[in-house]
């Protein structure tokens, strides 16, 4: 079993590699620069590493799984997808803060980039690991890396508050995790998903059932504050709100995903096999639904109230998690696909977005809603484009975000789970309202100034990727769908051929 | 044949040309943006008259037929669901095409008045009159229900932007019904897909009748599920037609929304209502239908009645209109109810007969409120010797909206209510009464703002432009065709509506 490093297929690794070196570049660039040099390249060069590991991972993309590191990581179908939405979203972040319009009043310009960096690092292990410890090793970078970032405007209060908010109660989720993967480990003597998955049946069923339970559920409170899910939703609109917005989208799309990829494979390929004991269909699922169905309701309720555009996406989100859980909640047909799909769209409607409200944010120089007022007036070609991504987001046809919910709900009525179903289409009728608030912004209130809104040009790319992306996916789902469709899923919950020793 | 395939989506997409030109036309170009606008509803016009007079009244089923496999969603332990890009007329949608395409174009010269903003205005119109023919001619329901969303978000913005005082109040609670109602479509779409596999409605027809011709069915699991889908169509086009008690936001959008937009949302929106039932209630559901046909008929009878009883007690012009609409759409109600072959080809001849009157009604208001600044029918008194064209149109539309024999509204009451008495004679006797106080209210409004004492402030008015009076004339052409000659409706409906009546066994 033991094999020595040099014989380690590291290739597989390449992605995090180059981010891991580029990071550590970074790092040691911004000590040896003197102060007064411009830092404005090191993001390029932050974008250059993403898009190279994103390239790597596309290029290699449907290759079959391979096993490293005592089976601790593992590059697999899910991996892979996962690893390219997460990519995608954080090279399209990455260029909207390279502009020198858009600093945002971020002093420390190569600590940002690093950080995001090791944020993006952090994501990319999660997304490719099959051990416990990995998986928390990946979380906590991830973590620790975003409430720096959250607080990276040192002189803000507001950004103080949300680093404040975010550090603690970010903490207490990890806590929750560990000491639920503790249970993990204590019931099954290992941290590998694969031997866990054989092993917690055993546990179950020789009378530490409840204990079994407890490890999920303590994980799911964590889980659940990691996706923004209600009720564990509460850091959200404060965190929005007082980090920069390319934070704030950084948050919204990379991290959300990155923490889906965790829930979908601890939750799927841990607890798999209890699917034959009837738990998960009488425990597991109303669980996870409940907590889709809380953040459909709260998050879309809420969200009518807000005044703010970044708390009010930060509710959006909320509302957008308990969609996403609903096919792994539901155990769909087509779970990895809808949750994929529907993560890619939601990554290019939420980053193209966001992209949008930092020129608006920085022209006005506030960030309520009113802001947006008479957007069209001023630039037609903006508020057209920001128009079709907020339809999106509410789920109207032709845009990815209606066939991403279409999808999501063909899998809750093929479970015949109809009362989320139920939720789901309720919730997103409400959710029209807010939505199309920024629209009644836009084209029906009068405009404060005349002066078209100033979009760099790198800005202007994102927009621009964003609103392809979203029509594209739109009209033409059969693109990533057929993507998807060709991946052996069933790879991911399997265990390799050579199961690791404990 | 081959040639025509492709005319559905020809007709369907025909306004995409004059959009392409309004895009490059800058803003200020007021005159310019007119001139295009108009003209970009000519495209679809005719193309809609070629297929028309290319339509095969006796053939049996769907002409022009177009299918193309769009998306294919995969799914694993079967091979997935596919979508399909498919359009294509019979003799229910090739009216309603007709008579889209000619209200669109009336509509755009009843656009005239607006002053602002008219780039994104036609860009919209235009959008929204591709959703409705698109409605029309997709024979997928996915298909359908794209083309339905893309209506209702035209819609709301036409409403939003260029309505009156209340507009978007409006706006909101036109999105908000008419969000429910598609949400429920969507629900029951999705279901039949599970139930029957196909979202294709040729294919959807074979399988229903296949299931329904085993009445074991009934025992079976998939009762419920399928009631639940009738239930949810029933409701999402009720929503739309607007049947009681889902009317509100439709009076709403009456009084508010801009008079050309009113012309079409009134002429064609509502008729999608109409079309839906026909189409995915009836046509696929019979043995549901004949269960729910009582509730049916008495949804229309209080539709009548509630709408006629307000009608009469309103004082503004356009919310008389408003009311007489909910009115006039229950008598469609009853033509479906009937479950005959008179009484569904009452039902069309309605929608498509109240397509043309409200437009012109609504022109006329449109024209008088430019003029005289007001719909309050009080304050309107003694218009007719100001502007006797105008008044003599309007008392004209009168007549057609209470039904006088020889004009469009009368064949189509008369055929629903026909239809109505051999199953229903008490309901429709009740309803009839509907008819009277038609009369009653139309023309007590029509009278009350073109006669009475003459107002001073009139003296300086204007009559009628020829701008104006052209679509109006038009207009009351084609009511007054309809009305002496019936057939020119009749005959190309009547293949597709004895199929139908058939697989309904009525």
């Amino acid at each position: 079993m033991e094999k020595a490093l040099a014989h380690i297929d590291w290739s597989a690794m390449t992605p995090e590699l180059i981010l891991v070196t580029a990071a550590a570049l970074l790092i040691v660039l911004e000590l040896l620069l003197p102060d007064e040099a411009s830092r404005d390249w090191l993001g390029w060069l932050a974008l250059l590493a993403v898009v190279g590991a994103g390239t790597y991972v596309a290029v290699h993309f449907g290759a079959t799984a391979v096993d490293l590191l005592q089976g601790s990581y593992r590059t697999d179908p899910v991996a892979q997808s996962f690893k390219l939405v997460l990519l995608g979203g954080s090279a399209l972040i990455l260029l909207m803060s390279l502009s020198r319009e858009n600093r945002e009043g971020i002093r420390a310009r190569g600590e940002y980039y690093f950080l995001l960096l090791t944020a993006v690092l952090g994501a990319s292990m999660m997304t490719s690991s099959a051990d416990l410890v990995t998986l928390f090793v990946g979380l906590e970078l991830l973590s620790i890396s975003s409430y720096i970032l959250a607080g990276i405007r040192k002189q803000r209060t507001d950004s103080n508050e949300a680093a404040w908010k975010y550090v603690v109660l970010g903490g207490v989720s990890s806590a929750f995790i560990l000491y639920g993967m503790s249970f993990v480990y204590g019931l099954t003597g290992s941290t590998n998903l694969f031997v866990v998955q054989q092993r917690i049946v055993e546990a179950y069923q020789t009378g530490y059932a409840s204990f079994v339970l407890l490890s999920l559920f303590l994980m799911m409170l964590g889980f659940g504050f990691k996706i923004a899910a209600a009720p564990f939703h509460m850091w959200a609109p404060d965190v929005y709100q007082g980090s920069p917005t390319s934070v704030t989208a950084f948050l919204a799309v990379v991290s959300k995903t990155a923490a889906f990829a965790l829930v979908t494979r601890i939750v799927l390929v841990a607890y798999l096999q209890l699917i034959e004991l009837r738990v998960w269909e009488e425990i597991i699922t109303p669980l996870l639904l409940v907590i889709a169905g809380a953040s459909m309701i709260i998050g879309n309720a809420v969200a009518l109230r807000q005044t703010n555009v970044k708390r009010l996406m930060a509710y959006s989100g909320i509302a957008q998690a308990g969609y996403v859980l609903v096919p792994l909640a539901s155990l769909g047909m087509a779970l990895f696909e809808s949750t994929l799909y529907y993560l890619l769209a939601y990554s290019l409607m939420t980053v193209g977005v966001f992209a949008v409200i930092m020129a608006v944010e920085r022209d006005a120089e506030h960030g309520e809603l009113s802001a947006f007022a008479g957007l069209y007036r001023r630039s037609p070609l903006v508020a057209l484009t920001m128009t079709l991504m907020v339809l999106s987001l509410a789920g109207i046809p032709v845009t990815a975000g209606f066939f991403g919910k279409f999808y999501i709900l063909i899998n809750a009525i093929a479970t015949q789970h109809f009362w989320i179903a139920a939720v789901m289409v309720v919730t997103t009728v409400i959710s029209y309202f807010y939505y199309f608030e920024l629209i009644r912004q836009m084209y029906f209130r009068p405009a404060p100034k005349g002066n078209p809104l100033a979009i760099p040009i790198s800005t202007a790319i994102v927009i621009g990727i964003g609103v392809i992306g979203t029509v594209g996916l739109g009209l033409f789902p059969n693109a990533v769908l057929h993507a998807l469709g060709q991946l052996k899923w069933t790879e991911v919950l399997s265990i390799p051929q050579t199961p690791p020793g404990p | 044949m081959t040639v025509w395939n492709g005319l559905p989506t020809w007709v369907t997409f025909s306004p995409l040309l004059g959009m392409l030109v309004l895009l490059f036309i800058p803003r200020q170009q007021n005159r310019w943006l007119k001139w295009v606008g108009m003209a970009g509803t000519v495209p679809p016009l005719i193309l809609a008259l070629i297929m028309f007079a290319k339509f095969d009244p006796q053939a049996r089923g769907v002409q022009f037929a177009q299918n193309v496999s769009w998306i294919h969603i995969p799914l694993p332990q079967s091979s997935g669901w596919k979508l399909s890009y498919a359009m294509g007329a019979d003799g229910l949608s090739i009216s309603l095409v007709v008579m889209t395409t000619i209200i669109a174009a009336l509509a755009a010269v009843g656009s005239m008045y607006l002053k602002e903003r008219l780039k994104s205005y036609f860009l919209l119109f235009l959008l929204l009159e591709i959703g409705m023919l698109g409605v029309f001619l997709a024979r997928d329901l996915f298909l359908f229900f794209l083309f339905f969303e893309v209506t209702l978000v035209a819609t709301f913005f036409l409403v939003g932007i260029w309505g009156y005082m209340e507009r978007e109040r409006a706006a909101n609670q036109f999105l908000l019904y008419n969000g429910l109602g598609s949400a429920l479509m969507l629900l029951a779409f999705i279901s039949l897909m599970f139930v029957f596999g196909t979202l294709n409605l040729d294919q959807l027809q074979v399988r229903t009748s296949q299931l329904f011709a085993h009445p074991e069915w009934m025992q079976g699991p998939v009762k419920p599920v399928i009631w639940g889908i009738f239930l949810c169509i029933l409701v999402a086009f009720g929503i739309k037609l607007p049947a009681f008690p889902f009317h509100t936001w439709m009076l709403r959008v009456h009084v508010e929304a801009p008079p050309a937009v009113v012309m079409i949302h009134s002429g064609v929106l509502l008729k999608m209502g109409a079309y839906g039932l026909i189409r995915f209630g009836v046509d696929l559901f019979p043995p549901l239908v004949h269960q729910m046909a009582t509730c049916l008929a008495a949804l229309g009878l209080v539709n009548i009645l509630y709408g006629a009883a307000l009608a009469f007690v309103q004082r503004d012009l356009k919310r008389v209109l408003a009311y007489s609409s909910v009115s006039h759409m229950g008598i469609i109600l009853f033509g479906i109810a009937a479950l005959n072959f008179t009484g569904l080809q009452g039902a069309v001849f309605q929608a498509v007969s109240h397509g043309f009157i409200s437009a012109l009604m609504f022109l006329i208001v449109a024209a008088l409120y430019e003029r005289t600044g007001t719909t309050m029918i009080d304050e309107m008194s003694g218009l007719a010797k100001a502007m006797p064209v105008l008044s003599g149109v309007l008392l004209a539309g009168g007549l057609a909206l209470l039904g006088l024999p020889g004009m469009s509204g009368f064949v189509s009451e008369f055929l629903a209510f026909l239809g109505m008495f051999k199953p229903y004679p008490v309901i429709a006797g009740i309803g009839a009464l509907g008819l009277i106080l038609a009369a009653v209210y139309t023309l007590r409004a029509v009278m009350a703002a073109t006669f009475g004492p003459f107002l001073d402030r009139w003296e300086r008015l204007t009559d009628s432009k020829a701008v104006e009076t052209v679509p109006m004339l038009v207009l009351l052409g084609l009511i007054i065709a309809i009305g002496v000659y019936p057939q020119m409706l009749g005959e190309p409906m009547q293949t597709t509506l004895q199929m139908i009546v058939t697989r309904i066994g009525g």
